[in-house]
């Protein structure tokens, strides 16, 4: 954290730039040049590798209260999810069956991930409420109850860029498509060799809804 | 509700007590009458020619005539946890051309629409540039602009339908998808101000709503065609859809297309947010995910006849649809009556834009057989959009995103239409 007088100095700087050496680079002299401190209040994004994560810590043991009271009312209190509500914990080795459970444990590549989302949006409806030293108390229990970190590991911006994810290989790139089978432009057009039984209608499913009969 | 007919009396003082559309559509459903009125047919004189209808000082913003209210976006209920956390669907079925009309664009949103007031709106634009800037949208509207129609699908339109076919209408298995113009500034434009860094890869755009949704872009993207954009069709962007300033990421999914845009960072690296990481990855049957993912393939639908637009009547029909690519133009349409055994080449009308929705039409003739109706794009590079089963047989069935397969409507002998899978 800079102090006040570095603050000052740097808007200085800014300023004296904007009006100075910088002008004639500018093609439209539109807007206006941003303060270090405008910056660092908007700038909340964190990196894999660390990069913007704030100063602070936590472990899971005190995180297990935080999350208690921020987070399991939706999420429940073993990251189990309530109703329709995300669940965070487990899934291990679901990924490849018929019903995969996509967590933070099973399925989030990066711990940074995890930090940068709780903070900006979480909870949901107060987001950007929570301080540094809770988010990251609320990111260890998480990364705890799935096995990655122990309950005392004290996870802070040290250290939160080299945390081992489960799934952090489990990601594939560069994007292959088109994927399919080049037609160059030229599909069948007559006496296709296409199936054409039906083998399932969504009216048999029967989840579409219906609009209000009046 | 309005079991008699002072209809016109009843529907005059809703209007006048100044009650909002969602009522007036609700009331004006059971005004619907099924069967015309004899009075107001030849020879006689119609009720509304007799009388005077409202004066210009009614509708200061004009709304569709009542008689449309059942043309509305529709959500599905058991698909989220919260309706602010959640999305709607765009009736394609029930609209005409390419363009969607503001107020049925269809909503995706993570923490609720947002409301700003525009003097309060301020655009960052910080990391690995020369200057870190801040605009306001005044600013913003100083810089030279384009105009440009593109066409926004979200990643999961037809998600629900890669197991099997699950909703039973065009407009929840096709309307995450949206077309209408952009006015704003290019990105490419907003740099020459700030300056970039010879190392600023990546970009990125980040939201300023409750979710403050992020996703990284590479910076290929953002100086090629990236708009920022602050009104559609020709009007300030809805609050639904970003007001007062979205990003526009041509061809690309929807996620991309942050609203509420609050900040533009640059950097040497992907920020691997969870909406690029969690959310928006394709699984794959063998329990690998692909990631960056972003362009959107080439995708057509019929949007009549569908579930929602049986056939009433025997004899001639228009096929009407709608195709796009995030790769470009569409070429060709076809369209087969069939399940894909035989296919005939539809009309495309214009304007045929690029990354943008473009109509066909081709006539039909139904004398009360089932018909299998489908049909298939094939965009400017020569892409044919595929079967489902061609889709299955590389990704499997748990990839959410990203189907992009023919869908098939099946006309029954009673004019009804379903949609089903063949196999």
């Amino acid at each position: 954290m800079l102090d006040l007088g570095k603050y000052i100095i740097f808007s200085l700087l800014s300023i004296f730039f904007s009006i100075s050496s910088f002008s004639e680079t500018r093609k439209f002299n539109i807007g206006k040049i941003a303060t270090k401190q405008e910056v660092a209040g908007w700038d909340i994004d964190i990196r894999p590798d660390g990069l913007g994560a704030p100063k602070g810590s936590g472990d899971a043991l005190s995180g297990e209260e935080v999350y208690a009271e921020r987070c399991a009312s939706c999420h429940g209190d073993f990251g189990e999810g309530i109703d329709r509500w995300p669940e965070l914990v487990g899934g291990s080795g679901t990924l490849s069956s018929h019903d995969p459970v996509k967590t933070t444990g099973s399925y989030w590549p990066y711990a940074s991930t995890i930090y940068d989302y709780v903070y900006r949006s979480m909870p949901f409806g107060e987001a950007q409420s929570l301080t540094y030293d809770e988010t990251y108390k609320i990111v260890a229990y998480l990364l705890n109850m799935n096995d990655i970190i122990d309950e005392d590991f004290i996870l802070s911006n040290e250290n939160i860029g080299k945390i081992k994810m489960p799934n952090r290989n489990g990601f594939l790139l560069p994007d292959p498509r088109p994927d399919v089978k080049n037609l160059n432009g030229n599909p069948c057009m007559k006496n296709c060799n296409t199936p054409t039984k039906i083998i399932g209608k969504a009216r048999d499913i029967d989840v579409t809804p219906e609009d209000e009969k009046s | 509700m309005a079991k008699e007919k002072k209809d016109i009396i009843s529907r005059r003082s809703i209007i006048k007590a100044g009650v909002g559309l969602g009522a007036l559509g609700l009331s004006s459903k059971s005004l619907l009458a099924k069967e015309a009125n004899n009075k107001n047919l030849p020879p006689n004189v119609p009720e509304w020619t007799e009388t005077l209808g409202d004066g210009v000082d009614v509708n200061p913003y004009g709304m569709p005539s009542e008689f449309e209210s059942n043309v509305i976006r529709r959500n599905v209920e058991w698909l989220t946890a919260s309706t602010e956390s959640s999305v709607n669907f765009t009736p394609l079925q029930d609209l005409e051309g390419i363009v969607t009309p503001n107020g049925l664009c269809f909503e995706r949103h993570h923490g609720g629409t947002a409301i700003i007031n525009p003097v309060d709106y301020r655009l960052m634009i910080n990391g690995l540039v020369d200057r870190e800037m801040i605009f306001t949208l005044d600013d913003l509207k100083r810089f030279p602009q384009v105009n440009k129609f593109y066409f926004l699908e979200c990643a999961a339109n037809g998600g629900m339908e890669w197991k099997g076919s699950q909703l039973n209408g065009c407009q929840y298995t096709f309307g995450m998808v949206h077309n209408v113009q952009y006015t704003g500034v290019k990105l490419s434009d907003l740099i020459q101000e700030t300056g970039l860094k010879n190392n600023a890869k990546w970009v990125l755009a980040e939201g300023s709503d409750s979710s403050g949704m992020t996703r990284s872009i590479p910076i290929e993207k953002i100086k090629d065609d990236c708009i920022i954009a602050w009104a559609m069709n020709g009007e300030a962007l809805r609050p639904e859809q970003g007001y007062p300033i979205r990003l526009v990421v041509p061809g690309w999914e929807g996620n991309m297309w942050v609203k509420w845009l609050r900040r533009i960072e640059f950097g040497d690296k992907p920020y691997m947010t969870r909406e690029e990481t969690s959310k928006y990855t394709d699984l794959l049957s063998d329990g690998k995910a692909r990631m960056f993912t972003w362009v959107m393939d080439a995708k057509s639908v019929i949007t009549s006849p569908c579930p929602e637009k049986p056939v009433l009547q025997k004899g001639i029909h228009q096929i009407r649809g709608l195709a796009w690519s995030g790769r470009g133009k569409i070429k060709r349409v076809d369209v087969s009556l069939d399940g894909g055994k035989n296919w005939k080449t539809a009309q495309l009308h214009s304007p045929v834009l690029e990354k943008s929705l473009t109509r066909f039409t081709i006539p039909f003739e139904w004398n009360g057989e089932e018909m299998l109706l489908q049909s298939r794009a094939i965009d400017e590079t020569n892409y044919v959009q595929p079967t489902i089963k061609e889709l299955q047989n590389i990704r499997g069935v748990n990839s959410i995103y990203h189907n992009n397969s023919i869908a098939t409507w099946l006309i029954s002998k009673n004019g009804k239409v379903d949609n089903v899978r063949l196999g």
